[in-house]
């Protein structure tokens, strides 16, 4: 009330939509005081920090990414290098198969072989041992044949003609007599 | 004016009234009264500088509370006024002073609701003419600098798209609509808002104080303080009006701006 009656008095009756100039130009200084403060300290510190934080998110970003290629990259090259050793240990391991398998197989050969060597050998040399002990055999024979023979007949014998003749006779008579005993 | 004048007690209500606005100087410097509305602009201006200086004063990328306070209040006029309507191509120039107007108005509007202060800066008709003049200034130099004075007036005032019969009708139209009304309608929305809402405030206010003081009664105790409690109900409306009042010039401000850099009416 009473700041109401002070100013009517003092401002007059002109209705709250006149125009004081002194408000007008001070509204405009004080805004032109106010624009020119964050003109020039306010506006370009945010548009910085602004574009600083997009570029730290940015550059941010696309380092996670180089990150991420670069390990997708490793992983790969790993894979492959795996997948390589795989292939490689399942080679070597058909090799050694097959070479085992080649192996006893060349093994059971030489074994053959040298069995059936050992066998003739066996075989060859009973022969001629057989064979020896026919031929000595047929002169001690002959020598103890004849000498009994010339003791119960009485007969010399000393004579070596007669005497081969008569042990062949002899022998002959006995193989063919070993022959008949075989035919029977 | 109001009813209240047909109280029947001897004591009669003054309801406040438009000279309630003008409020005495606290002191004169040459005969010219400094009136609290004065200190009021001064006031908001050093606020807002403060708040965003002391806000940004780190510039850090990962902000702390105030910078994040600053950096939300600073973003919403720079991206959901300036970019959204003026667009990304040339909204960068005009943040600063789109910021400047929503603040400034912010605050000062606020100071209405301010206990001790409690007086709308704006409801100063003439603080009002000041930022709606300015605002017409801001717009057409920015229009006529990019198209020059006689394709600035083209884009204003001749309607794309319309008949050239029509033109007689329209072109004054237009011309009155975009250059002659925008800075009256801007003042004159601001000022009554902040006028109409202090002197409904005042009113309550004063009247239920009268009601439960000099009325007496049931009656007069029982509406005085039903009064005040419409009092403080309006005090928060008011809140939205006055943060509502300061978003729409800044709006009004941008759409101006865009309509005068625009290459099609």
């Amino acid at each position: 009330m009473q700041s109401f009656l002070i100013s009517a008095a003092e401002e007059g009756d002109h209705g709250p939509l006149a125009f004081v100039p002194v408000e007008f130009v001070l509204s405009l200084v004080i805004f032109g005081i106010l624009f020119f403060l964050i003109w020039k300290f306010v506006t370009p510190k945010f548009e910085a920090t602004f574009a600083e934080r997009t570029e730290a998110i940015e550059g941010g970003i696309a380092a996670a990414e180089s990150k991420q290629a670069e390990a997708d990259a490793k992983l790969a090259e790993l894979e492959k290098q795996l997948a390589d050793a795989r292939h490689e240990a399942a080679r070597i391991r058909e090799e050694a198969r097959e070479q085992g398998a080649a192996i006893v197989a060349e093994m059971r050969e030489q074994a053959q072989a040298e069995s059936a060597r050992i066998l003739d050998h066996g075989k060859a040399q009973i022969e001629a041992e057989r064979q020896q002990a026919v031929t000595s055999l047929r002169a001690e024979v002959g020598t103890l044949a004849t000498g009994l023979a010339g003791r119960i007949v009485g007969e010399s014998l000393e004579d070596d003609e007669r005497q081969a003749r008569v042990v062949e006779r002899f022998l002959a008579d006995l193989e063919a007599s070993e022959a008949a005993a075989k035919d029977a | 004016m109001i009813a209240a004048t047909s109280a029947p007690t001897a004591e009669e209500f003054h309801a406040p009234g438009p000279g309630n606005f003008d409020l005495p100087g606290f002191f004169h410097i040459a005969d010219q009264a400094i009136t609290k509305p004065m200190f009021q602009l001064v006031l908001a201006a050093i606020l807002v500088f403060a708040f965003f200086y002391l806000a940004l004063r780190r510039g850090a990328l990962v902000p702390g509370k105030l910078q994040f306070a600053g950096e939300s209040a600073y973003g919403m006029v720079r991206n959901s006024i300036g970019r959204d309507i003026i667009g990304s191509h040339d909204f960068a120039k005009f943040v600063p002073y789109l910021v400047t107007v929503f603040f400034f108005l912010l605050v000062n509007n606020l100071f209405a609701s301010v206990p001790i202060i409690q007086f709308p800066t704006f409801s100063r008709a003439s603080m009002a003419y000041a930022l709606a003049g300015l605002s017409w200034v801001v717009y057409n130099a920015v229009g006529i600098k990019k198209h020059g004075l006689v394709g600035y007036l083209k884009l204003q005032c001749v309607p794309s798209g319309v008949s050239p019969v029509m033109y007689p009708l329209l072109v004054p139209l237009e011309f009155f609509s975009n250059l002659l009304v925008r800075p009256v309608t801007l003042a004159l929305r601001l000022f009554c808002n902040m006028f109409a809402g202090h002197l409904l405030i005042m009113l309550f206010a004063t009247g239920g104080l009268y009601l439960i003081k000099d009325y007496g009664g049931g009656i007069g105790i029982v509406s005085g303080l039903a009064a005040w409690v419409l009092a403080i109900a309006i005090g928060f409306l008011e809140i939205l009006v006055q943060f509502l009042q300061a978003y729409v010039f800044t709006l009004l401000n941008a759409m101006y701006i865009q309509g005068a850099l625009a290459d099609e009416h």
